[in-house]
């Protein structure tokens, strides 16, 4: 199993967070889903430990709930950054030069594709495609987003987000 | 008394160029001016132009000022709103006649289209249903509840020759008939808007800009079959159409046109919206109902079909969202009307997402039967950069590579399919000469391998398989006889695959290797990409003549594999040499060449 690395520190406020939206979901048909998402964003992740609190509250195993979890790209064992670089990498951005993007900011960032900085800070993904073709190549961190993005630009993005 | 309009596209392409900014900007300079009571700002869906984005229309003049940016708003208000004097400057340069403006339905890109999906994209605000209600909306829904049986719907759509938009092209009203026959208690109606194909973004452009359209359809075809339960599973991905379509189904709750007995037929329906999770597997019908049902996405086999067996069990109609989007126009204007456009085998209209290299970038609704000429050429505005065109791709990691000979053939399900690709949901991307084609499928197969869901064995290793001798030719270690290894593979995986991600997950080898076969040669034979792309097969050579041994990029070459004197040309040692194209930044002479 993926065991995360870094150490759980999730809250109680965010434990009862998940009770609730548990509680509001489970008599649905096909809840798991809309309760592993209301997870991850309770938390940003999806470590053991929540798996564990979800497989309890609905009453599925464990080993279902991590086959599920890991189906899905959008779900993430692992904590992201504080600053979450999405490269989108469909056709259009790709043919637009997007490849040349992403391998620009796993070497400023010194990480790979997937990866989060040692300092919890930047984490880069190539995302499929974002359907904002027209401005191609697009990316964005966290909310703000950026078209037509050049290769020398990457620096002064990151620059950015100095804190 | 409102006086003007300002239409304003709020769609993703231009909430991403900053329409929010434009959007304060507008507002503040209008009530710096107290024209409050007199301009309407509406925030509407997508336009289609979204190269020119952030895209502004004001009536009753019909300007099109494009890439407004927020300072150029106080300009807007004080000419165009207070002086009635239109800021040509900000005009799109197409609309700009001699002495008045061109009307948009008279540009390029907007002649040849006919908007039937898109109808009401950059025309109402989709968060208002009674702007959809202006237009028309729910009159459909009414006509059905209130005049027709569910049978007469389903013949109507069968006569109105209706495919399926998602890809496969199946007939709509057959659909709906199977389900409507099928034994069950309980039936539901889904919407597939699990738009993965990368470069096709025309299922989020109408959930954004028209929402209530699909809700509309949605509930008819509930009707049809005789369900009282839907689902619209969104990607995640796509934020601001997830919102809309929450709000308009709020809204349509309110005003009794979802829910119980509505318009007082004794007919209800419900919908919920499910969001996905990130699995481009899910698009595939089966795959996408296990995943409402809470579990991994994985297909299964059919038959029994959905309309049969689809969602938990239960007899299920899933249709795309453009599809939708086609049904209450058909049901208004009636089948005659549908079936004076397109081809023989298929009627009405296509969305195509134009992408990649090619000057109009957006969203564009043709009659089925245009040509791929027409649509790069007269609607895209050709290749920019005087570059060559190559290639279109459609049909996203499912379909192919046409070529410039098949520019004229006209577009439909069996001609698309005929010459090697497929409708799919119609992204469309143009390559031109700087595309290599090896790289390409190479990159539609990485896509393929990282989405495969791994259940059948075909598509999960052969895709793979597939993937490690593209790779294998790409970095300059292809041997003749991958070919055949590649042509034995791909029919296997096509025949023995369990859904039609396998199935066809091997198309854009096919098409490239059919079509150009040559490039496949340079890497193998001649270890050369001739468009530059694959990095393996780069020589980056000093051009003798054009050094001037200024040692510049000697100085900046990490691995010291450049040598030579002060006002000698350097020479590249090719076995130190990594590529990492340092010494073409740095060269002001343009002294190096790569290829």
């Amino acid at each position: 199993m993926g065991v995360s690395t870094i150490e759980f520190k999730g809250t109680k406020e965010q434990e009862n967070l998940l009770k609730e939206a548990i509680a509001l979901n489970k008599d649905r048909e096909g809840a798991l889903m809309p309760v592993l998402q209301a997870a991850q964003n309770i938390y940003g992740y999806m470590p053991r430990e929540v798996q564990q609190m979800v497989a309890e509250g609905m009453g599925v195993s464990l080993s279902e709930i991590y086959g599920v979890v890991t189906f899905y790209s959008q779900f993430h064992l692992q904590p992201k950054g504080k600053y979450k670089v999405h490269i989108c990498m469909g056709t259009a951005c790709y043919v637009k030069g997007a490849g040349k993007i992403l391998e620009r900011f796993e070497k400023e960032l010194g990480i790979k594709d997937g990866e989060c900085t040692a300092d919890g800070k930047f984490s880069i993904d190539g995302l499929r495609c974002v359907g904002a073709c027209g401005l191609a190549p697009v990316l964005s961190v966290n909310d703000d987003v950026y078209g037509k993005v050049t290769e020398d630009q990457v620096p002064d993005i990151l620059a950015n987000y100095k804190e | 008394m409102i006086r003007s309009h300002i239409m304003l596209c709020s769609g993703t392409g231009c909430v991403a160029s900053g329409c929010h900014a434009i959007s304060d900007a507008i507002e503040a300079e209008i009530k710096a001016v107290g024209l409050e009571s007199e301009v309407k700002i509406v925030h509407t869906g997508c336009f289609g132009l979204c190269a020119l984005g952030p895209i502004m229309i004001i009536y009753p003049e019909g300007s099109f000022y494009a890439q407004v940016k927020p300072e150029d708003c106080k300009e807007i208000v004080d000419e165009h709103l207070l002086k009635g004097r239109i800021v040509k400057r900000l005009l799109y340069h197409e609309t700009v006649g001699d002495d008045k403006l061109t009307n948009l339905s008279d540009t390029g890109f907007y002649k040849k289209q006919k908007r039937i999906a898109l109808r009401l994209c950059g025309v109402i605000d989709p968060e208002h249903i009674d702007e959809y209600i202006g237009f028309n909306g729910y009159e459909a829904l009414g006509k059905v509840l209130t005049e027709m049986k569910p049978e007469e719907v389903i013949d109507l759509l069968k006569k109105s020759g209706l495919r399926g938009r998602g890809g496969a092209g199946f007939p709509t009203g057959l659909k709906w008939e199977f389900a409507a026959k099928a034994k069950g208690e309980q039936k539901y109606v889904c919407c597939n808007a699990d738009e993965g194909d990368p470069g096709a973004f025309m299922d989020r452009s109408i959930l954004e800009g028209d929402p209530h359209a699909i809700i509309e359809a949605m509930t008819i075809a509930a009707y049809a079959i005789g369900a009282d339960k839907g689902y619209v599973y969104v990607r995640a991905e796509y934020p601001i159409a997830v919102t809309r379509l929450e709000i308009a189904i709020k809204q349509a709750k309110e005003y009794g046109l979802l829910g119980e007995n509505i318009f007082e037929s004794g007919f209800g329906f419900d919908l919920e919206i499910r969001l996905g999770a990130g699995a481009f597997v899910c698009g595939e019908e089966t795959a996408l109902m296990t995943s409402i049902e809470g579990n991994r996405g994985e297909p299964r086999p059919r038959p029994p079909f959905p309309a049969v067996k689809g969602l938990f069990n239960c007899p299920t109609v899933l249709n795309n969202v453009e599809t939708y989007a086609n049904i209450p126009q058909i049901i208004l204007n009636g089948t005659d009307w549908f079936t004076s456009m397109g081809t023989e085998t298929s009627k009405g209209t296509k969305v195509f997402a134009l992408g990649g290299n090619v000057t109009n970038v957006g969203l564009v609704e043709v009659p089925m039967g245009t040509t791929l000429r027409e649509i790069v050429e007269e609607i895209g505005g050709g290749v920019p950069g005087g570059k060559k065109f190559k290639a279109a791709q459609t049909g996203g990691p499912s379909g192919g590579c046409i070529p410039a000979e098949h520019f004229d053939v006209p577009i439909d399900f069996e001609q698309l399919t005929a010459i090697g690709s497929m409708m799919g949901s119609g992204g469309l991307i143009v390559m031109d000469e700087d595309s290599c084609m090896v790289d390409i499928a190479k990159y539609f197969l990485g896509f393929t391998v990282e989405e495969s869901c791994g259940k059948c064995t075909p598509c999960r290793i052969g895709t793979k398989r597939l993937y490690e001798l593209l790779d294998k030719i790409t970095s300059g270690n292809g041997e003749m006889s991958d070919f055949d290894m590649l042509d034995t593979l791909c029919h296997h995986i096509i025949s023995s695959s369990l859904c039609a991600l396998g199935q066809t997950a091997p198309n854009p080898v096919l098409s490239t290797l059919n079509y150009f076969k040559d490039e496949y040669l340079a890497h193998i034979v001649e270890k050369r990409c001739p468009a530059g792309v694959c990095k393996d097969l780069l020589r980056y050579t000093i051009i003798e003549e054009k050094c001037i041994g200024c040692t510049v990029c000697l100085k900046n070459c990490p691995t010291n594999a450049i040598t030579g004197a002060v006002k000698v040309p350097h020479v590249i040692n090719q076995e130190k040499c990594i590529k990492c194209d340092v010494c073409v930044e740095k060269c002001k002479f343009n002294a190096i060449l790569k290829q």
